[in-house]
């Protein structure tokens, strides 16, 4: 494993900090984690007896859900992010509109992720 | 520093495993929509039940039935896509005949378990 890590570093980071092998490596793990957590959600939501208000709140609302759903957002935000990010390098090429592409791809995934790790808190802590 | 870039795909002879792997792709940002999508549906179930109402009735409730429809099925296929990715990246499956069996897997697989969630998501509970 380490074998393959130097080989990642030396091929494709241009030295310092070794931020591509690093963006390589995050996306593979959060991968890995996104597995049981994505079926998990899948198999929470198909199985709630309704999708009303009253049911799905109550849902998030205890505490495992609200614990693995807040998990599920933080792994979801980075893996997306990272994701995103390959794709508009290999498509966009100017050095400008590609920072203001993959940055408000940032922005947008801390919105979106943000929003949903508040709304999950405040349902989990009760109507604040 | 520039990052290596995905060589482009009319370099090569076009293969059909190579419609999974733009697929996966396409998949990955329709799924990347979708977290946007979490964050307003989480949003609106803490706003209280008229918020929820709104976005899960009416116009918009039909447009998210759909969206969600169409985002299982994304879902599907790049969660079974990506374990092949993964055993790839751990040096698993990578010849040829192997690649081409896991593609058939993946849209065999996808396609039974698309079709029966569907019915699952759709029949009334």
């Amino acid at each position: 494993m380490s074998l393959g890590f130097n080989v990642f570093a030396r091929a494709f980071s241009g030295g310092a900090g070794h931020a591509a092998s690093r963006h390589w490596s995050a996306q593979r793990l959060t991968a890995i984690v996104l597995v049981p957590l994505a079926i998990w959600f899948l198999v929470a939501l198909l199985t709630l007896p309704d999708l009303a208000y009253a049911t799905v709140h109550a849902w998030v609302a205890r505490p495992l859900s609200a614990t693995l759903l807040c998990l599920l957002v933080v792994f979801l935000f980075w893996h997306s992010r990272l994701g995103v990010q390959v794709v508009i390098e290999d498509y966009v090429h100017h050095p400008l509109a590609l920072a203001i592409t993959v940055h408000l791809s940032t922005l947008l995934h801390l919105l979106a992720g943000g929003a949903a790790l508040l709304a999950i808190l405040r349902i989990a802590l009760g109507n604040a | 520093m520039p990052r290596p870039l995905s060589p482009h795909i009319f370099i090569y002879r076009f293969g059909y495993t190579m419609s999974l792997s733009i697929l996966h792709r396409f998949t990955g940002l329709t799924l990347s929509l979708g977290f946007i999508l979490l964050g307003a549906w989480l949003t609106m179930l803490s706003l209280g039940e008229s918020h929820y109402q709104w976005l899960t009735s009416g116009t918009m409730g039909l447009v998210l039935r759909v969206g969600l429809a169409l985002w299982l099925v994304a879902f599907l296929y790049h969660l079974a896509n990506g374990l092949r990715h993964l055993f790839w990246d751990a040096g698993l499956g990578l010849e040829r005949a192997q690649a081409r069996r896991s593609a058939m897997i993946v849209l065999v697989t996808v396609a039974i378990a698309a079709l029966l969630l569907l019915y699952a998501f759709w029949v009334p509970r």
